[in-house]
């Protein structure tokens, strides 16, 4: 047991041995941070370090994590998608209105806005990809489209069950089914929130994804040097295609989680997200000095910041102060990431 | 304005690390005078140019104007002295989303204007008199990006007017240029003559300084060949004194050529600059397309390998046409391109050696889509054997391998492709001397095995030492085809310069 200890140890020091304190940073330096927060909340805080409250983190990071992915997926084409909350809006309202008004079953209420986001994914690349207009500014014209549609399409009020239909028609005809609902309120074995478990594995399916298939590869060097990986016969185009459609999908699947967990389909309940999950995203650059986006570390960003936020409104840290802690951790990971670059 | 502007420049050397770029050299132009600056590529004529625009600083010698002694420092001091220098790419010279009028005046407004507020109105009116003493006829009020090539160098000329340049340096004016706006270009440089400009003319086109300038200086290796009038030289006494003594080079003789036709490529143009060219290639054998800079061998690495759109023409491969439709349509008809920007495209600087290795081929190493990690290693270890890359491990950054090194990734990554017809453009630019042999030798394995290379580049040296057969490019058309081993730098000169062929040339050949 000792030896093996030792045979741990030595290991560390050789792979410490030589570097500076930054290099040593860069590479572990997020996940420091998140090993520190936690020990210090648990410390400070006796409840912190319970059972309950870290599914509760990771329950509340859950519909962030998915968005957050789908913007990592598109930054790997060296893309950039800020429809993702948007995309995640439409899909909660169609899976609500699905299933409230048209009394349509819950597979039809996955299914649908799952497909609904595809399309979306599509057009932003056709927009992108063909039409050339900077990624930026396409998925920024779609959020606000997307967001205007989404509204329309419920008549600007949000949809829930029993609600009172306009024009005094009685109440809404149709419920979200338990089933339904499960997905985002259920527990797997009665511990596990199942939105814990969708993250977790969508997570773990495109980091496989991205590192151990060709397709990963392809949009990495698609990523990193357009032109050169063209040259070296990779269809580029079809693969930013690809990165815009998987990332509106994951948004989408966010939004059908989201509707499930509230139990009601609300427009704007996706709206915050965004930035949480652009910042996330950012954050998966630095850990483990990867230097490029990849999905372990984005959710290993989103839960550094869920449990910054959690053990600070626990230690009654004012609400408001919150984004505080956001941006300044998001500002020291992207040094990490972009100082060493330059360097 | 004064009568003697006399610009002098003595004993001018200049050391890059590892290179004496300038040795010594003497360059006067007199005044009002149309002066030409020629010599091959690396001779340092951009350098002495760039050294009077004030681009390089520390080199030793004087700068001498109306016999009286200068300093350039940067490129306010050229500017101050009234060097105007225009580079070959226009459009790093140009803001393109300003005015014509705003381009021209560009100094004046960013330097020397004082007030608040700007008196558009004068400028406008300034930009247009410049314009009008050039005798270019375009709105000052359109924006840079909507003129064509000729009209923003024209632009840059109205600038150098205003500026009231004595000295105007014109770096390949008229590489970009149709014939048309070659005269037209012409025309200008010699009404501002007339006003006492002195212009230094740097081309690879004889022709031109035949018919426009008056003194010539050459220049070979960094040194000064020397200076002469322009009346009693041919463009043959040119050449050879742009050459010297023909340079023994180090390469292996390869016989590899066989008579079967593996790629036959007709009256490919791509719209732009490749025009009408047709070639063949046989199996086995390394076609050389030499040219200037500017000549379009590049465009025409381009329209092969699908980058481009052809517009006319078609390519054959084992007799069946293909005609790519992009890159990744050319790898799986078996070409191959290695890119004369390698860092910029050749190659992922930020990525392991591995990676850059094994894309063009990654299909091949996969199981249901998933990366066989052992097999990209073993290939990429074997694959760093046979090109010779120097490294450590496979696992490093090819940023820090030297450029050779890297070149031979950019290689060798399409050595387990299915690639028949290897297309290299330029492959030993920015390579030491001993990486360089390595690549010949690496492409003297490649057509061993019956594959076909096309060799472009524009070092005469090269193409004579290492290819069969050569077609000599000028202005996007070839001009030429010619046996090798019958050849030399001198002809290759003759044709990439414009030299057309007639009575004496077809005699040297035979």
């Amino acid at each position: 047991m000792s030896q093996k200890m030792n045979q741990f140890l030595d290991k560390i020091k050789t792979e410490f041995k030589g570097k500076s304190v930054f290099d040593i940073l860069y590479k572990y330096g997020t996940v420091l941070v998140t090993v520190i927060a936690i020990l210090y909340f648990s410390i400070s805080l006796p409840n912190f370090l319970n059972f309950n409250n870290l599914m509760n983190i990771l329950r509340a990071v859950s519909i962030v994590s998915l968005l957050a992915i789908g913007v990592t997926l598109s930054l790997t084409v060296n893309g950039f998608d800020l429809s993702v909350a948007a995309v995640a809006g439409l899909s909660a309202v169609i899976a609500a209105k699905f299933m409230v008004i048209y009394e349509l079953g819950t597979v039809l209420a996955i299914i649908v806005p799952l497909l609904v986001g595809i399309i979306v994914g599509l057009i932003n690349a056709f927009l992108i990809v063909k039409i050339k207009i900077s990624d930026m500014l396409t998925t920024l014209s779609m959020m606000f489209i997307i967001t205007g549609i989404s509204i329309t399409y419920v008549g600007g009020s949000a949809i829930y069950n029993y609600m009172p239909l306009p024009n005094n028609q009685g109440i809404a005809p149709g419920l979200m089914k338990e089933a339904f609902i499960y997905i985002g309120q259920g527990r797997l074995f009665g511990y596990i929130p199942v939105p814990v478990i969708i993250m977790l594995v969508m997570g773990v399916l495109v980091h496989i994804f991205l590192n151990k298939t060709k397709y990963g590869r392809y949009l990495y060097m698609t990523g990193g040097n357009r032109e050169a990986a063209m040259l070296s016969g990779v269809p580029v185009n079809k693969y930013r295609v690809l990165a815009y459609v998987l990332s509106a999908f994951f948004a989408a699947l966010g939004g059908v989680v989201l509707v499930a967990r509230l139990g009601s389909g609300e427009v704007n309940a996706g709206g915050p997200y965004l930035m949480d999950s652009v910042a996330a995203a950012y954050i998966g650059f630095s850990v483990l000095g990867v230097g490029k986006p990849n999905a372990f570390g984005t959710l290993v960003g989103s839960v550094l910041m869920g449990v910054l936020l959690n053990g600070l409104v626990m230690m009654d840290f004012p609400y408001y102060a919150q984004d505080i802690v956001k941006g300044l951790v998001l500002v020291i990971a992207l040094g990490l990431t972009y100082y060493k670059k330059k360097g | 304005m004064d009568t003697i502007q006399k610009l002098e420049m003595k004993k001018i050397s200049i050391e890059f690390p590892g290179v004496k770029a300038l040795q010594n050299v003497d360059f006067t132009v007199k005044a009002g005078e149309i002066h030409a600056l020629i010599g091959a590529n690396g001779a340092g004529k951009s350098t002495l140019m760039k050294i009077l625009g004030g681009v390089y600083q520390g080199f030793t010698g004087e700068i001498m104007m109306n016999n009286e002694l200068v300093s350039i420092h940067n490129p306010h001091d050229a500017k101050k002295h009234g060097v105007v220098v225009v580079y070959q790419e226009v459009d790093t010279a140009l803001v393109p989303n300003l005015s014509v009028a705003e381009n021209i005046m560009i100094d004046y407004i960013v330097n020397d204007h004082k007030k608040v507020f700007i008196n558009w109105k004068a400028i406008k009116k300034e930009a247009k008199k410049a314009l009008d003493m050039i005798g270019l006829n375009v709105n000052v009020n359109r924006l840079v990006s909507e003129l064509t090539l000729s009209e923003k160098q024209l632009v840059l000329l109205a600038r150098a007017v205003f500026q009231n340049a004595k000295y105007l340096v014109l770096d390949e004016p008229t590489a970009p240029l149709s014939v048309e706006e070659t005269n037209r270009l012409f025309e200008i440089v010699r009404k501002l003559q007339k006003t006492g400009v002195s212009v230094i003319f740097i081309s690879h086109r004889l022709y031109e300084i035949f018919e426009i300038c008056e003194t010539i200086t050459i220049l070979k290796d960094g040194k000064l060949v020397g200076e002469y009038p322009i009346n009693g030289l041919t463009i043959d006494d040119v050449v050879e004194k742009m050459l010297g003594r023909k340079m023994e080079q180090a390469i292996p003789k390869l016989d590899h050529k066989t008579d079967e036709i593996r790629l036959e490529v007709t009256n490919i143009s791509d719209g732009f600059l490749v025009e009408n060219v047709s070639f063949n290639v046989h199996k086995g054998e390394i076609v050389g397309i030499a040219g200037l800079v500017g000549a379009g061998k590049t465009e025409l690495a381009n329209v092969l390998f699908g980058v481009t759109k052809k517009t006319t023409g078609s390519i054959y491969f084992d007799g069946v046409e293909v005609s790519p439709k992009n890159p990744s349509d050319a790898v799986k008809k078996h070409f191959a391109l290695v890119p004369e920007e390698r860092r910029k495209s050749g190659i992922f600087v930020e990525e392991n050696i591995e990676t850059n290795l094994t894309l063009p081929t990654l299909h091949k190493f996969t199981k249901h889509s998933f990366m066989n990690q052992k097999k990209l290693r073993d290939v990429s270890r074997e694959l760093i054997r046979t090109v010779g890359v120097k490294t450590t491990n496979e696992k490093k950054r090819v940023a820090e391998l030297s450029g050779g090194n890297q070149q031979k990734v950019a290689i060798g990554k399409w050595i387990n492709s299915d690639a028949e017809v290897f297309i290299l453009d330029e492959p030993t630019k920015g390579v030491d001397v001993g990486s360089k042999s390595e690549i010949y030798q690496l492409i003297g394995e490649l057509v061993k095995q019956g594959k076909s290379v096309i060799y472009i580049s524009c070092e005469f040296s090269e193409i004579l030492g290492l290819t069969d057969r050569t077609y000599v490019m000028y202005d996007g058309m070839i001009r030429k085809e010619l046996i090798t081993a019958n050849t030399d730098e001198e002809e290759l000169l003759y044709y990439s310069t414009g030299g057309a062929d007639n009575v004496t040339k077809n005699e040297s050949i035979s």
